[in-house]
C-alpha cells in the first residue's frame, strides 16, 4: 500500500438520496423490528419526519466514498486482499428517510504491520443544510503475500 | 418500552438484552441487495473456495448491523444510539443447508452518569467462538 495515501482527503460524494423504502429493505435486511424503523407512522408520533435508518445504514453512504480511495490509481491496493478489520459509526443524530447525505473521506493513518497493512479511513457524512449526522470510520486491512 | 429505560436504573454488568439470530443463505443474498455489497464470497461457494475461505461468509456488516438490535429495542428510541464500533475477529461461515445461530448478549460494560451515556459491551457468538470483538454500543440515558 502507498505509505502516501496517509491524510489524503477526497473531495465529497455526489449526494445521496435517503429512500423509505431503501430504509425498510435495510432495515429488514438486519432483522431489525423497531416500529419507527418500518412504519412511517410510527415514526412520526416518535418525532421523526419519516422511517429511521438502522445504525449501520451509514454503511450505504460511505461505502461510496471508500469507492473512492480503492480507485486511486496510486493506492497500491489489490481489492480481491482487502479484508474489514474495524468499524465504527459516531452519530450526530439518526438517518432519516428523506435526507440528501454525502460523505467526505480522508485517510487516517496507514500502517503495515509484518505482511499486512492497514489503513483506517472516516468518511464524514453531513445533510443537504451540511450538518453533520454521523462519522463512519473503517479500518481495511490488505492481506501481503504470506 | 420507549423512554422507560434511565441511568440510575441499571447497573455495571447487568445484561440488557439476549437475542438470537438464525442466518441463512436467504439472509445473505437479502443484505447483499439492501447494502448493495455484492462480494461474490457471500452468496457463491466456488468463489468462497476459490480465496481460501472455509465457505460462504456473512457480511460482517450483516452481523454488525443485526446484532445492535437488541440494544435499539432496550433503548427504545434510535437517537440514543450514539457510537457503534465492532472488531471483525472471526467470519460467520452460513452453510447451504443448516445456516448459522448467531447469538448475542449485550451488558452494560460501563456507566458515565455525569455525560448520561451508558457503554453497552456485545458479545456476539456462533456457537462458543467470539466474531465481534470489542463490540460496544455508546447509549445516551436521562
Amino acid at each position: 500500500m502507498n505509505p502516501e495515501l496517509q491524510g489524503r482527503v477526497f473531495p465529497p460524494t455526489e449526494p445521496y438520496l435517503v429512500g423509505r423504502e431503501k430504509v425498510r429493505e435495510f432495515a429488514r435486511a438486519v432483522f431489525a423490528t423497531n416500529p419507527v424503523n418500518l412504519d412511517p407512522e410510527a415514526a412520526r408520533a416518535a418525532g421523526y419526519d419519516d422511517v429511521v435508518a438502522p445504525p449501520t445504514f451509514a454503511v450505504v453512504v460511505q461505502e461510496r466514498s471508500l469507492a473512492q480511495l480503492l480507485s486511486e490509481p496510486d493506492s497500491g491496493i489489490e481489492f480481491s486482499r482487502v479484508v474489514h478489520g474495524d468499524q465504527r459509526f459516531t452519530s450526530s443524530r439518526p438517518i432519516v428517510a428523506g435526507d440528501l447525505l454525502t460523505a467526505s473521506l480522508a485517510v487516517s493513518s496507514v500502517k503495515t504491520l509484518g505482511a499486512h497493512s492497514m489503513v483506517t479511513a472516516e468518511s464524514t457524512i453531513t445533510d443537504a443544510a451540511g450538518d453533520h449526522v454521523v462519522t463512519a470510520i473503517s479500518t481495511l486491512v490488505v492481506r501481503g503475500d504470506e | 418500552m420507549s423512554g422507560t429505560v434511565t441511568i440510575d436504573t441499571i447497573a455495571v454488568g447487568d445484561v440488557i438484552a439476549e437475542r438470537s439470530f438464525p442466518l441463512t443463505r436467504d439472509s445473505l443474498v437479502r443484505y447483499a441487495g439492501a447494502s448493495g455489497d455484492f462480494n461474490p464470497i457471500h452468496y457463491r461457494d466456488d468463489v468462497a473456495r476459490e480465496v481460501g475461505l472455509p465457505g460462504v461468509l456473512a457480511h460482517g456488516m450483516l452481523t454488525m448491523g443485526f446484532a445492535v438490535q437488541p440494544v435499539v429495542d432496550w433503548a427504545g428510541d434510535p437517537r440514543r444510539i450514539v457510537d457503534y464500533q465492532v472488531r471483525f475477529t472471526r467470519p460467520v461461515v452460513v452453510d447451504p443447508e443448516t445456516g448459522a445461530e448467531v447469538t448475542v448478549v449485550a451488558k452494560v460494560g460501563q456507566l458515565d452518569t455525569e455525560a448520561g451515556i451508558a457503554r453497552i459491551d456485545l458479545t456476539v457468538k456462533v456457537s462458543d467462538e467470539t466474531v465481534l470483538g470489542k463490540a460496544q454500543v455508546r447509549v445516551a440515558l436521562d
